[in-house]
């Protein structure tokens, strides 16, 4: 474990019992993710891209293991990282701009304070003139906006990111995967990411850890090397494609059981 | 692949001798149908029938008493019910009666609601609370509250409070069971979302669970009023010494017949003023809170 390492997992596993037998829903993981950096799950259903998510945010026990954030253990603690999940989960009855500041207003700011925080924020990431509407008036890109600008102010280092785009048309989500590394690069939080989609993975990561299924594991651990800042025209070139190809074919090897359907 | 392809040809060669369901206009007419246009009616045209549907029932009413077709004695007349709510209003007890009518409604609507609300929601603390209390909610739920109400004029007394528990009573569990409805109905992910920024069970409660629940309990607002002014007013027919529910009781027992109309009519009027009120209230809390 190195000092600059940001969140670390040790040895995290979980275990179900379903009808008296042992099921290992995640295999023993190791994860080391330097500060500063965006890091990518991808995997197929099942292989505990979720629990990995739960038992960092504290929101599941794990079998074994320990979660460190910054060398300190935060096992089991609530709170510790900024969690969006795939639903934006705003809620209806407060405006946008009372949605954005719930986070800081559960750490305990006042109600004025958290508001005043998020007001300009709002305004500087496309949902200006939109701070005093309900969620219920907003397209599915405004309200995932407004759920990511939720979780990253409550002011933690690292930010889970559970497919947050998976339930948006193709447009939108080549304008949110802008829109977020531009977050990401004003914000330099520690992103872990985790999506169905290998191009958009590519596109926003670092680094990308591929997952298997039965049981739940990490198979390769894979560096992006592209430069930053990065222009959408970087999926067409040559090592955007190979790296892409690698990544299915990896994919696909993770997951003996589709391969069966495809042959019969 | 290569079976399938192989196979097509065959399965077409089947589907072109099957015979074909027939299909001729002699033997199979087919219904020929326009989408059916609905014509809305002006609201005066409307408005008008419904005053001409009135002035032949209460005119009906009335002739009929008349010629003895029936009994004027038992059923009464308009205008010996007219006569007699001009006589209760003027020299009557008529606005003592409706205030205490009145009161005992909304004081146990407020009582039952708020009582059941918060009891309901208190569910959400703890299952194994919830788990135990269950039989209990079912059983009072399934209670005939009203049949209780001689009893509760022995415990409350003769007056208001007696009627008002009544009132309460019945408004109680229906809250209860629907606001518990609102807490079982919270969303899930939502409750984790609120865990991930590191929320307390009391900030889960106030911010999420409290909110979640306030469209149920506005919709039980309008069937709560219903039962309360029943409740009052089966307290009243028990015992009582003012009210409609006691008019109408005391009335009949002395062969008032038009008092009887009078004091039903009244308590129609009442209800539904206060239906609208409700409705009105339902209304802007909806749009205050809801969106």
């Amino acid at each position: 474990m190195s000092s600059q390492s940001k969140l670390v997992l040790e040895n995290v596993s979980m275990t179900f019992q379903t009808d008296g037998k042992p099921f290992t829903a995640l295999a023993p993981v190791n994860l080391e993710i330097p500060a500063g950096k965006f890091i990518s799950l991808i995997g197929p259903s099942g292989c505990g891209k979720s629990t990995i998510f739960n038992i960092v945010a504290g929101l599941q026990p794990a079998t074994t293991g320990r979660v460190l954030i910054d060398g300190e253990d935060a096992t089991g603690l609530i709170g510790r990282v900024g969690y969006m999940l795939q639903k934006d989960l705003l809620l209806p009855w407060r405006t946008v701009l009372d949605n954005v500041a719930l986070g800081m207003e559960i750490r305990g700011y006042k109600m004025s304070e958290a508001r005043a925080r998020a007001l300009p924020l709002l305004a500087r990431y496309g949902l200006g003139g939109f701070e005093h509407r309900y969620p219920g008036s907003l397209s599915g890109g405004m309200r995932q906006r407004a759920a990511l600008l939720r979780t990253l102010l409550v002011d933690q280092d690292v930010i889970l990111l559970d497919e947050p785009f998976g339930a948006l048309d193709a447009q939108t989500k080549a304008r949110m995967q802008e829109w977020l590394l531009q977050l990401f690069t004003d914000f330099g939080r520690t992103v872990v990411f985790v999506t169905h989609d290998v191009e958009e993975a590519i596109f926003l990561c670092d680094e990308i850890y591929v997952m298997a299924s039965r049981p739940g594991r990490i198979v390769e651990k894979l560096p992006i090397d592209l430069p930053r800042p990065r222009d959408r025209a970087v999926v067409s070139s040559p090592r955007f494609v190979a790296m892409k190809k690698y990544c299915l074919d990896l994919l696909h090897l993770a997951a003996p059981e589709t391969h069966g359907d495809l042959a019969a | 692949m290569a079976t399938k392809t192989s196979s097509f040809p065959t399965a077409r060669a089947l589907w072109d001798a099957v015979p074909r369901l027939s299909s001729s206009p002699e033997t199979r007419p087919r219904p020929v149908r326009r989408l059916p246009v609905r014509r809305d009616w002006p609201t005066w045209v409307v408005a008008l029938v419904q005053i001409a549907i009135l002035i032949v029932f209460v005119g009906g009413w009335e002739v009929s008493a008349r010629l003895k077709l029936i009994d004027p004695f038992f059923w009464s007349q308009p205008s010996a019910i007219w006569s007699t709510g001009v006589i209760f209003f003027q020299e009557g007890e008529a606005f003592a009666d409706i205030a205490f009518t009145f009161r005992s409604t909304l004081l146990g609507f407020f009582i039952g609601t708020t009582t059941g609300a918060l009891l309901g929601m208190s569910f959400w603390w703890s299952s194994n609370y919830a788990r135990i209390m269950q039989p209990y909610i079912i059983c009072l739920e399934s209670l005939p509250k009203l049949a209780l109400a001689p009893l509760i004029i022995l415990v409350f007394g003769m007056g208001l409070s007696s009627k008002v528990a009544i009132a309460t009573a019945l408004t109680l569990v229906v809250s209860t069971l629907t606001a518990y409805a609102g807490v079982k109905a919270v969303d899930h992910d939502q409750e984790r979302l609120f865990y991930s920024l590191g929320a307390s069970r009391w900030q889960v409660f106030t911010k999420l669970v409290a909110p979640s629940c306030i469209p149920w309990i506005i919709s039980i607002l309008r069937v709560n009023i219903g039962l309360a002014l029943t409740g009052a007013i089966v307290g009243e027919f028990v015992s009582s010494q003012h009210g409609l529910g006691r008019t109408i009781i005391y009335a009949g027992q002395t062969y008032e017949i038009p008092l009887v109309w009078v004091a039903v009519f009244v308590l129609s009027a009442l209800s539904m003023v206060m239906y609208v009120a409700v409705a009105y209230l339902e209304k802007v809390l909806r749009k205050g809170i809801v969106h």
